[in-house]
């Protein structure tokens, strides 16, 4: 993965798309891309592709998106089919779903999912539920997205993570990307699917370039949910990890191969359904499992996955209880240094890793 | 004179009958003859007050024998319908949340009758009326209230969640179904179909926060939305002074214009909602109609309904307003048909409900294995974790 560039926690303003010849591993056909990019242009692809397919949400049309995601596409697809609403979460989203109730395919933005909480109710009760309460009678096609999770400064109200409030409920597909090729592969997907899709997205990933390969680039690439992907091969402990601390997890094994410590990093890609083999088959292989998330611990990914390990085969092969990395159990500080010291390092990350390996 | 009789029958049935529909047609027990029936009627309708209008609809409307007949024997099935619900509610057979709409079905057949059957309509739960009227038969509505796998949303739904081609139920959290209408009608814009939706709602939502950012954003986009307020005083145990600053629901959509109507009297729904419709379908945008009408039932079958009203006020509704009454009365004195024939009518409805009564209680229930289907649409059939963890279900779309 050397050719993986990885701008951590940077932020910086989006790369537009560069293409380069790469003289190792990688294909020749194959381009940088950042994360913003792959959503523009899934997106892009995907309303020229169906003309049921729209987008609203706050400054998503004329502002060109409030993180630049939508760049581009009001000015290609017009007003009826990029849509700006006013700054009324509920009413908006319970739009969105009705539209979808009614053959449309919305693309329903979140300026982040802390606001999606004023929305939660269409999200879980119009939307996820209804296709079973109806008996499959009445289907939901609609895609819920924006950035999630931790950003820079934007304290407590802003900083939530929702990946294990959206996991926890049936009706939802709730997918996590991590790179530019998961975010076009899943964000595809998801337009596609005919069931309420909650696409978390990461700010602090918007700018950052990934090598895509020529496969990944096509209008047909989708990547399918309930399958994680391993990052990176090792022998003595597995990391899991969805979104931005798949990152924060690479540079761990990096630092740590230095001295001696394969780790296998599996990128989750889905929190629901959750590939759980993967998991279970990378265990069995290194006997140590290490999770890494940016949410709280109490109840979130982390600790999903620790049950579903004790339930199934893999808990034989582990050698010491599973560790969970997590955000900490405070709403978000503003200062620098606290809010650092609130999210995983990669410090706090390899020296979880040393004890479980007991190193 | 039989035979053309039955043969009148049946075209009378063609007539009104929507194919999804399935009351059953009889023979006309009469011995007069179809010349001695007045064929269409005038009748004087209450004025409906105006906001923001020039004019409100016409206070004269006309009402056809067939149509009558029809609305008469619609607004009687979905009476008998809840009564039914109510014994087997009584009974213990059917459970949990029973909001019974008896009363109001002037409301109903009224917006029916002035809408298309590919315009869209979407309740809360006080929703079997429209289940019915939107054309799922008694037989899977009470199925579907007693739980059983003929039910409509096989067992699954229940009370609130009852679905219809282009009808969106039954929607059980207060108000959350105004924006979802708001959708509906957006989705009708943007496939330029000239269909409308029609967002039904209580008092007791109407001051729901989502529903005036739905006003907002209907009015902004010009969505073609009939908002209809059925006002029937109260929020469960709540009367409407208790809980509204304003009491003008009709004026609460401030610059959406908006019409008080008698909705206890189906033709003065009938005409507001014609009126309604045309303002829609002509680029307008949305308009809010209030209907002013009663339920004769608590909130729920948990609510007796007698703590924060009279019974002197239920019957005082009862004998003065009631909708079917004061329909058939209409048509009585203007000769447009006889009692014989609205007796028979109400026996062959009486038939109707007691067959599906009896199949609704006699029907399965769901089998175990549909436990974890139709959770997601048209997707891989996947494994669903059950109680434990050596419990592992599936799940098909």
């Amino acid at each position: 993965m050397a050719s993986l560039r990885c701008a951590l926690r940077a932020g910086r303003n989006a790369v537009t798309v560069v293409v380069r010849r790469e003289f190792h591993r990688s294909a020749p056909a194959s381009v940088q891309v950042t994360v913003r990019d792959a959503l523009n242009q899934a997106m892009d692809e995907e309303l020229e592709r169906d003309e049921r397919v729209f987008l609203l949400g706050e400054e998503v049309a004329q502002y060109d998106g409030a993180y630049k995601v939508s760049r581009g596409l009001w000015k290609k697809y017009g007003d009826q089919r990029i849509i700006d609403t006013p700054i009324t979460e509920m009413g908006f989203t319970g739009i969105a779903v009705g539209a979808a109730m009614a053959g449309l395919r919305p693309i329903c933005e979140f300026m982040t999912f802390n606001f999606s909480m004023q929305a939660i109710d269409q999200v879980i009760n119009s939307a996820a539920k209804t296709n079973y309460m109806s008996a499959g009678l009445q289907s939901v096609p609609i895609v819920f997205r924006g950035p999630n999770g931790a950003s820079a400064g934007v304290a407590a109200q802003h900083s939530q993570c929702f990946a294990a409030w959206y996991g926890h409920c049936p009706g939802l597909k709730v997918v996590s990307p991590w790179s530019a090729e998961d975010a076009r592969g899943l964000l595809k997907a998801a337009i596609r699917d005919d069931n309420p899709v909650v696409f978390l997205e990461n700010e602090l990933m918007y700018g950052v370039p990934f090598e895509m390969s020529e496969e990944s680039q096509s209008k047909d690439f989708t990547i399918p949910f309930g399958k994680a992907k391993i990052e990176r091969q090792g022998s003595h402990v597995t990391l899991v990890a969805h979104s931005r601390y798949v990152s924060h997890c690479l540079d761990a094994a990096a630092v740590l191969a230095k001295e001696g410590v394969e780790c296998e990093v599996v990128n989750l890609r889905s929190i629901r359904p959750l590939d759980v083999e993967c998991i279970e088959a990378s265990v069995m292989k290194t006997n140590h499992l290490v999770t890494v998330e940016g949410g709280w611990p109490q109840f979130g990914v982390g600790a999903e996955i620790c049950a579903r390990i004790m339930e199934g085969p893999a808990f034989n092969y582990l050698d010491a209880p599973v560790t969970r990395v997590t955000g900490v159990d405070i709403p978000m500080p503003y200062a620098k240094i606290l809010e650092d010291n609130s999210l995983p390092q990669i410090k706090d990350i390899i020296f979880s890793i040393k004890k479980t390996l007991n190193i | 004179m039989k035979s053309m009789l039955t043969a009148f029958s049946k075209a009378l049935c063609k007539l009104t009958g929507r194919n999804v529909v399935s009351f059953h047609c009889g023979a006309i027990v009469s011995s007069r003859t179809f010349a001695d029936f007045t064929p269409k009627a005038s009748f004087d309708i209450k004025k409906c007050i105006v906001h923001r209008l020039e004019e409100g609809p016409s206070e004269q409307v006309e009402l056809t024998r067939e149509d009558g007949l029809h609305y008469y024997r619609t607004m009687q099935t979905v009476r008998r319908m809840e009564l039914k619900a109510d014994q087997l509610y009584k009974q213990k057979i059917i459970r949990g949340f029973c909001h019974l709409y008896d009363g109001q079905e002037a409301c109903a057949m009224g917006i029916e009758a002035a809408i298309n059957p590919t315009d869209h309509v979407i309740t809360a739960y006080r929703s079997h009326g429209y289940t019915y009227i939107r054309g799922v038969s008694v037989q899977k509505v009470l199925a579907e209230l007693t739980g059983r796998k003929g039910g409509v949303a096989k067992g699954k739904g229940g009370s609130m969640h009852m679905y219809a081609p282009n009808f969106y139920g039954g929607n059980g959290i207060v108000g959350a179904q105004v924006p979802l209408g708001a959708g509906i009608a957006l989705a009708c814009k943007y496939q330029g179909n000239n269909q409308l939706c029609v967002a039904l709602y209580g008092d007791g939502a109407a001051n729901q926060g989502q529903i005036f950012e739905t006003f907002n954003m209907a009015a902004l986009w010009k969505l073609p939305c009939i908002f209809v307020c059925e006002n029937n005083m109260y929020g469960m145990g709540t009367s409407v002074e208790r809980s509204s600053a304003s009491t003008d629901y009709f004026r609460r959509g401030d610059f959406i214009p908006g019409l008080r109507v008698d909705g206890m009297d189906l033709l003065c729904v009938r005409e507001a909602t014609r009126f309604a419709a045309d303002h829609c379908r002509s680029g307008k945008g949305p308009i809010i109609m209030e209907l002013q009408t009663y339920r004769y039932h608590g909130h729920s079958m948990s609510d007796p309904g007698v703590s924060y009203r009279s019974r002197e006020e239920i019957q005082d509704v009862r004998s003065k307003s009631d909708p079917i009454t004061m329909l058939k009365d209409r048509m009585l004195g203007a000769k447009m048909a006889t009692m014989e024939e609205f007796k028979a009518i109400d026996a062959e409805i009486r038939k109707e409900v007691d067959e599906a009564a009896l199949f609704a209680t006699s029907d399965p229930e769901p089998p175990l294995d549909d436990l974890c289907n139709h959770i997601f649409h048209n997707d891989a059939p996947l494994e669903v974790r059950g109680v434990n963890p050596w419990t592992k279900l599936k799940s098909v779309s």
